[in-house]
């Protein structure tokens, strides 16, 4: 990976660059207009962050059960990156909704419950950061809660009718759609991994960095 | 028959006002005297769709990029710590 991180690094640029000419050629829904193209960042970006919360739960259940130090570094970025995908979401989608439902925000269960698995990935990364010994493991447990939260954010749409489009609005895409959500939603996921793989890379960094200073202190 | 007279008098007045009331309430608009065309109508109350767009794209450039930056940064600095701690440790070695 470390020598694929900049040629992918150049390759997800590329693709980022090119991002606002596919959704620029993209259909838009007939009725909300031209604002309904926030689609082909805003919906990627709420799977990634779901990925991401399921990534961050599972390591640190790992992490929980073999304290594997590996895993403890994966959870970690893994939260980081679930914190700014979700602040994305959350601020992307108002900005749809403002024009296509008329408001900014409701607390509908879709809403409601991606902005608590949001505060679930701040509060991991504060505990880690602020709770002292042991921060390690009682952020872990919370990000098990946070991984158990995405199943229910995915379906809640389909078990509660609101405001949220329901999930099977990607999958049934018209093909003036399709090629640029799909095209943006890949471009988001190669720059998760990228991340990923930086973040993981600067968690592995500091431990050599402690490791160092407790052998100088020897 | 002054009292009689009365009653019938306010019978009258009070079935005037509460049938005059809904036939004026319910009166159509007045006809129009001329077209307007839509160009000159008044600017009703809508939201500007581009502005929404381009800020929703700005801020997720954004944010990538700052978050590419911090990485960079805190990875600029443990890798500079790492470099002056082996140094002193080689400085100090026996």
């Amino acid at each position: 990976m470390k020598q694929a991180f900049m040629p992918l690094l150049v390759v997800a640029a590329g693709m980022f660059a090119y991002a606002p000419v596919m959704i620029a050629r993209g259909d838009y829904e007939a009725s909300m207009g031209i604002v309904s193209k926030i689609l082909y960042f805003h919906a990627p970006s709420g799977m990634v962050m779901l990925l991401s919360a399921m990534v961050c739960g599972v390591a640190s259940a790992l992490y929980l059960w073999r304290r594997d130090r590996r895993a403890d570094r994966v959870a970690i970025a893994a939260a980081e990156l679930t914190a700014l995908f979700g602040l994305i979401v959350i601020v992307t989608g108002p900005l749809w909704a403002r024009k296509a439902w008329g408001i900014w925000w409701d607390w509908e269960p879709r809403l409601t419950m991606s902005f608590v698995g949001w505060l679930i990935a701040l509060s991991y990364l504060f505990v880690r950061k602020y709770a002292g010994p042991g921060s390690d493991k009682l952020a872990a447990a919370l990000a098990v809660f946070g991984a158990v939260n995405v199943p229910f954010i995915y379906v809640s749409v389909n078990i509660w009718r609101t405001l949220h489009p329901k999930t099977t609005v990607v999958p049934t895409l018209p093909p003036g759609m399709r090629g640029p959500f799909w095209y943006c939603a890949l471009t988001l996921f190669l720059l998760y991994l990228l991340l990923m793989t930086a973040r993981v890379h600067l968690e592995r960094q500091r431990a050599a960095l402690d490791d160092l200073y407790l052998a100088h202190e020897d | 028959m002054i009292r009689r007279s009365l009653m019938a008098i306010s019978t009258f007045a009070q079935t005037v006002v509460l049938t005059a009331v809904p036939v004026v309430a319910f009166q159509p608009p007045p006809g129009q005297d001329g077209f307007v065309p839509a160009k000159n109508l008044a600017q009703t109350e809508s939201i500007p769709a581009a502005p929404l767009l381009v800020t929703a794209y700005a801020f997720i450039w954004i944010a990538a990029i700052f978050y590419l930056w911090t990485i960079w940064r805190r990875l600029n600095k443990v890798e500079a710590d790492i470099r002056a701690l082996e140094r002193t440790a080689k400085r100090t070695a026996p």
